[in-house]
């Protein structure tokens, strides 16, 4: 009997077929879905049409006729709003990656110190990131804009700091290298130099697979990048950068770099908030590994930063970089509150721009677009790390 | 990783159409920082109704009617003109303007609703309907007029662009803040006049941008800048809220014109209307004579024809407005006179105190000159 049924499964109805509803389910839920959008996109187009307005990117060739306090590049009120607009994305892309890399190399001490035997460091860590991590960040920055950096001295009474670091309300000066007419020599054997640096890095890394011991692959790598670097430095006939030191001159400071009050309140703010989230993150990669990996390594031989160096932290990394990614994010994400501090972010000057123009609809969408791409960005880098650190099954 | 990216991109049409469909949704552009700071000072928190922007003749009137009450976009920050006053109430002529049109569309001046709007997010509150009419020392300008689908009604106050400085820099002209740094709110016809006068002068400066007035007077107040510039208007009205406002000199130079007044959508000539004769009302009632005090004497014993025209005794004016006969009567009876106005927010006895220069009658050597009322 059970024979004879078999044969009639075979040609179920594409109705009751659980596979064929599957699909359709899903061709639906994307129809449904384009209807709506392409409702609300009509519905926009045809309120604006009312009022004469059109959708359309042309005036970003129009001269912007306002100024922007950091540029990146030449900038006047003669250059157009789409000058402009790359302005504010050079600064959003500055602070993004200055924030991240500060913020990466707080975030692993924090974390470290957070598991550290020591009584104080460890509670002090554990401090450190219950306070800034139960902040709103928007006050934490505005904290920093108005309670610190416009606090500082004014310029008549400037504060120097050993190094001749200036410390005013109109921003903090420090020294900054001005390339000379040898910085192109100097250029190309720091060039020469990291091609040394990664042939030392593959040498080490074959000869450690050959014979299974464990050199300092990435600091003599570094190392060899910083003696030609030296070497290439001490000789040239002339000097490729020359020390250009901030100083104060009339109303404003000179010379060095200059970073203003806006600039320093936004990374900061962002660098320390984000790095106690970091911290964490950390932290809870280190406590994944089993405490049977490390013991398990002491008993091999190993010394303590060998383990974490060659155990733990590897193990630990798988943990931490899809979180580490999501922080990441957050904090490029979050730069866009700079509008609180008057930093010339892209988020700022587009506002800027929409309101001159009253191009909303438009700026607002390159805005996301803008931010939506950074961020897929930064995602797909990480992922790409992500993917090359994972465990190999075999 | 393909399904990913199709969702993201479904997200962000679904999401950047409803930033811009029509609705009374928070308008999309200006900071959300600010919109969360601001949502705290206003009083009304009516939950926000879902409005089309009304456009073509005779729609605006239709929906301020049926809501009852008048949506007025207004400054919060600015004293004298749009303002917070200590007892939670918005006082300042801009306000007091919102208050007439009210007067003169409901015979009552609290029908209206007060909705503080940025700088920035001011023209597209007013493009989407969100507010009805825009009264927030805004200047009058070609591109506002046109492409940000706007009509300005006329000037109410007529204004130019100063510069403040500490009393103690000694500066007195442009060229002394040659290499100086000068904060500027953003959205502003300031932060252009700025651009182009330091470009005309060829004074090199640095800005110092800010998302509003109380923040760019902060700024200014822990000596961020050498000097803080917008409308002279402005800046006698921010001095009087600095911490020391003897420590600061408005500079002797005008750097453009700002001549400032309400603003309303494009496409509703009705509207338009109303708004610019309530304006009118004003300045007549001034030059007529006409006081909240005595407009009740003046209705029973008026005989000069083009008052009692004015007052709803003769003609049917209002009505060819679309408003009640006695429009201009509520308005000066509940509001009052220009002068009244002026006196209430930017009088001798105020901290913001004003000569009314420009702002003073034809008769009087000023600008302001109603056409007649027939």
């Amino acid at each position: 009997m059970q024979r004879d049924a078999q044969p009639q499964q075979t040609t179920i109805p594409f109705w009751r077929d659980e596979r064929a509803l599957k699909v359709l389910g899903q061709i639906i839920f994307v129809i449904i879905v384009l209807i709506i959008g392409a409702l609300i996109f009509h519905n926009m187009r045809v309120g604006l049409a009312k009022q004469g307005i059109t959708l359309s990117y042309s005036f970003f060739k129009n001269v912007s006729g306002f100024d922007i306090a950091e540029t990146a590049f030449p900038y006047d009120r003669n250059s157009t709003y789409w000058q402009a607009f790359l302005i504010g994305l050079v600064n959003t892309v500055t602070v993004g990656s200055v924030g991240i890399v500060f913020s990466t190399i707080l975030g692993v001490i924090l974390g470290v110190a957070r598991l550290s035997t020591n009584f104080i460091i460890n509670r002090l860590a554990a401090f450190y990131l219950e306070l800034i991590r139960n902040l709103s960040l928007l006050v934490f920055l505005i904290f920093w804009y108005l309670g610190v950096f416009l606090k500082l001295p004014r310029v008549q009474n400037a504060v120097i700091w050993p190094g001749d670091i200036i410390l005013t309300n109109r921003g903090v000066g420090i020294p900054w290298g001005i390339p000379t007419a040898s910085f192109p020599t100097f250029r190309l054997i720091l060039l020469f130099g990291l091609i040394l640096a990664l042939i030392v890095f593959f040498a080490l890394r074959a000869y450690s697979q050959r014979t299974g011991r464990a050199p300092l692959t990435l600091l003599w790598s570094i190392l060899t990048l910083i003696v030609v670097g030296a070497l290439g430095w001490l000789l040239l006939p002339e000097k490729p950068l020359i020390f250009d030191l901030p100083f104060v001159k009339g109303l404003n400071l000179s010379g060095g770099k200059i970073l203003t009050p806006e600039f320093m309140a936004l990374t900061s703010g962002l660098v320390l908030y984000t790095a106690a989230f970091i911290g964490e993150v950390v932290r809870a990669g280190i406590q994944s590994v089993s405490k049977g990996q490390s013991e398990a390594a002491r008993a091999l031989g190993l010394n303590g930063f060998q383990t974490l160096r060659l155990i733990v932290f590897p193990q630990a990394l798988r943990v931490i970089i899809p979180p580490l990614t999501s922080q990441y994010l957050n904090l490029v994400k979050n730069s866009s509150l700079a509008i609180a501090v008057g930093y010339p972010d892209v988020f700022y000057v587009s506002n800027t721009i929409q309101n001159q123009t009253g191009r909303a609809v438009e700026m607002i969408s390159l805005v996301m677009l803008t931010y939506l791409s950074i961020s897929l960005l930064t995602s797909v880098l990480m992922n790409w790390y992500n993917q090359r650190i994972k465990l190999v099954e075999r | 990783m393909r399904k990913t990216y199709t969702i993201f991109t479904l997200l962000v049409l679904v999401a950047l159409a409803l930033a811009a469909c029509g609705t009374a949704a928070p308008a999309p552009s200006g900071g959300d920082t600010v919109t969360v700071v601001e949502t705290v000072v206003v009083e009304v928190t009516s939950s926000a109704p879902v409005v089309v922007a009304p456009t073509g003749y005779g729609v605006t009137l239709k929906a301020v009617q049926e809501r009852g009450k008048l949506v007025c976009g207004v400054n919060s920050q600015v004293p004298g003109f749009g303002y917070v006053d200590a007892n939670g109430n918005f006082a300042g002529i801009d306000v007091d303007y919102c208050r007439a049109l009210a007067a003169a569309i409901f015979g009552d001046a609290s029908k209206v609703e007060f909705r503080p709007v940025t700088a920035a997010e001011r023209f597209t509150a007013l493009q989407s309907g969100e507010i009805d009419i825009l009264s927030r020392n805004t200047t009058w300008s070609l591109v506002r007029d046109t492409e940000l689908g706007g009509n300005f009604v006329h000037t109410t106050f007529y204004d130019g662009q100063g510069m403040m400085v500490p009393k103690d820099s000694g500066f007195t002209t442009l060229k002394d803040l040659d290499g100086g740094t000068i904060c500027v709110q953003t959205g502003t016809t300031t932060e252009l006049n700025l651009a182009d006068v330091m470009a005309a002068e060829g004074v090199s400066y640095t800005p110092a941008v800010f998302e509003d007035a109380d923040s760019t007077f902060a700024a200014y107040a822990e000596g961020r800048c050498d000097a803080v510039t917008t409308d002279k208007s402005g800046l006698v009205s921010r001095r009087s809220v600095l911490p020391d406002p003897a420590a600061h000199v408005i500079m002797d130079v005008t750097m453009s014109k700002e001549p400032l007044g309400p603003m309303v959508r494009h496409g509703d000539d009705q509207w338009f209307d109303i708004a610019q004769w309530t304006v009118f009302t004003l300045f007549s009632g001034e030059e007529f004579g006409l006081t909240s005090a005595n407009v009740d004497d003046m209705r029973a014993s008026a005989t000069a024809p083009e008052v009692r025209r004015l007052l709803g005794l003769e003609g049917d004016l209002g009505l060819k407005l679309g408003l009640t006969n006695d429009w201009a009567y509520n308005i000066i009876k509940l509001v009052g006179n220009y002068e009244e106005i002026y006196n209430r927010n930017l009088g001798p006895d105020t901290p913001t105190y004003i000569p009314r220069g420009y702002n003073s009658l034809y008769t009087d050597g000023g600008l302001l000159y109603a056409p007649p009322f027939r």
